[in-house]
């Protein structure tokens, strides 16, 4: 039961603390808990279908499948984070002054929410995938009885839940005017950490061999093991051993991210103001 | 909309083109260690490589079940399901001592690789 717990409750946290930050920002907007829901359930049917063909998948790529698929998906999170930081850039404003939602702004809105449903969905399969496979694992051989398990499981569950909710509320309780700018910080150290996180994948499947091997080792003063360097691990994407690639893909993102918003914000700046003479 | 659209899809490519401009290296020539799982033990627990010196480990599955080869120290998690083979490829280590486990079955899954 206590390693049901265990593993349950590390993963839960890890898929939950990113659901945490994607309610976070898309409060307000219309359909968002569709568009969230709606991600979380295709994660876990495709961790479902992830754990049930993981043996097909782990064969593909001369045996490097498993370490492929966790890249692209981890890929595939940090183009729609960027592309959600270049949305809210050019309609936070809008979306700040009076959560108004009419015309190209409710369109724009859902292409946002989808992108954002594809980030839940993506960590949900990541991590729910490696949650079902050892759930398999231990009801297959008979170690636990049934009730062990779904007793640390469902209690894994809740207290991975119960963090991301106090993750969530304390987000929210950030004052409206500042909410948009502790956001946008946090997703994009998210997708900073993410990619960085996709290195490391690439590098195990056998696909990057240079500026592999660890810079520095923090791990005395912040342990990824613990509670606090697993949450510092997803939120801010904090690694106590990175490799030169890691940093590097790191930092490219921070300033794709970085560039990606001055450009949209001063498309929606010019924009605002031609709306602005015309009326 | 394709604005926003534009800087966002030449991130995506972007991103995935540092995937994409890699070839996967060839397995035959970096040294390789056969281990196996049985009753979540594994077998050798102990391995000595090369330090500073690319390996990989062809961990054999016995069980009916699958495990995680695990291990923060050596910065590698590969699934590999029961009755079925993972290669761990593991990127060149200083000398010192690693510590690796099967996450499934932590309790009774443990090993060290020495890098000498």
């Amino acid at each position: 039961m206590l390693a049901a717990f265990v593993i349950v409750f590390r993963e839960v946290i890890e898929a939950g603390l990113v659901v945490g930050v994607v309610l976070a920002a898309t409060r307000g907007l219309a359909g968002r808990s569709a568009y969230v829901g709606g991600g979380i359930l295709s994660g876990f049917f495709g961790a479902c279908l992830v754990a049930a063909f993981a043996g097909a998948i782990a064969d593909l790529f001369e045996g490097s499948g498993q370490e492929a698929l966790n890249a692209a998906v981890l890929l595939i999170a940090v183009a729609m984070l960027i592309w959600h930081n270049a949305w809210m850039a050019s309609h936070g404003r809008e979306l700040a002054r009076s959560l108004r939602a009419v015309g190209e702004e409710v369109k724009a809105g859902q292409k946002s929410l989808m992108a954002l449903a594809i980030v839940c969905a993506v960590a949900v399969l990541r991590e729910g995938s490696e949650v079902v496979l050892f759930l398999y694992g231990v009801a297959a051989a008979g170690q636990t009885t049934p009730f062990g398990i779904l007793a640390g499981g469902l209690l894994g569950i809740a207290g991975g839940g119960l963090v991301s909710a106090l993750l969530y509320f304390g987000l929210v309780a950030i004052p409206l005017r500042h909410l948009f700018a502790v956001l946008t910080a946090l997703i994009t150290l998210l997708a900073a950490g993410l990619a960085a996180q996709s290195m490391r994948f690439l590098a195990q499947g056998g696909w990057l061999n240079e500026w592999v091997t660890p810079l520095w080792d923090t791990s005395p003063v912040l342990s990824e093991e613990s509670l606090a360097g697993r949450i510092a691990h997803v939120l801010l994407g904090y690694s106590a051993q990175p490799s030169g690639s890691e940093l590097t893909v790191y930092l490219a993102v921070i300033a794709i991210m970085l560039v990606v918003r001055s450009m949209a914000g001063r498309e929606s700046g010019a924009h605002g103001r031609s709306a602005q003479a015309s009326s | 909309m394709s604005s926003i659209f534009r800087p966002a899809l030449a991130a995506a490519l972007s991103a995935a083109s540092i995937g994409a401009a890699v070839l996967p290296v060839m397995a035959a020539d970096i040294p390789t260690f056969e281990m196996t799982l049985k009753d979540h033990k594994f077998s050798p627990d102990t391995i000595e490589v090369p330090a500073n010196q690319r390996f990989q480990i062809r961990l054999t599955n016995k069980d009916a079940t699958p495990d995680e080869f695990d291990s923060h120290d050596l910065r590698v998690e590969k699934v590999v399901g029961g009755g079925q083979t993972g290669i761990v490829r593991i990127q060149p280590l200083v000398p010192g001592r690693y510590m690796f486990m099967g996450e499934y079955h932590a309790a009774t899954a443990r090993g060290i690789v020495v890098a000498k």
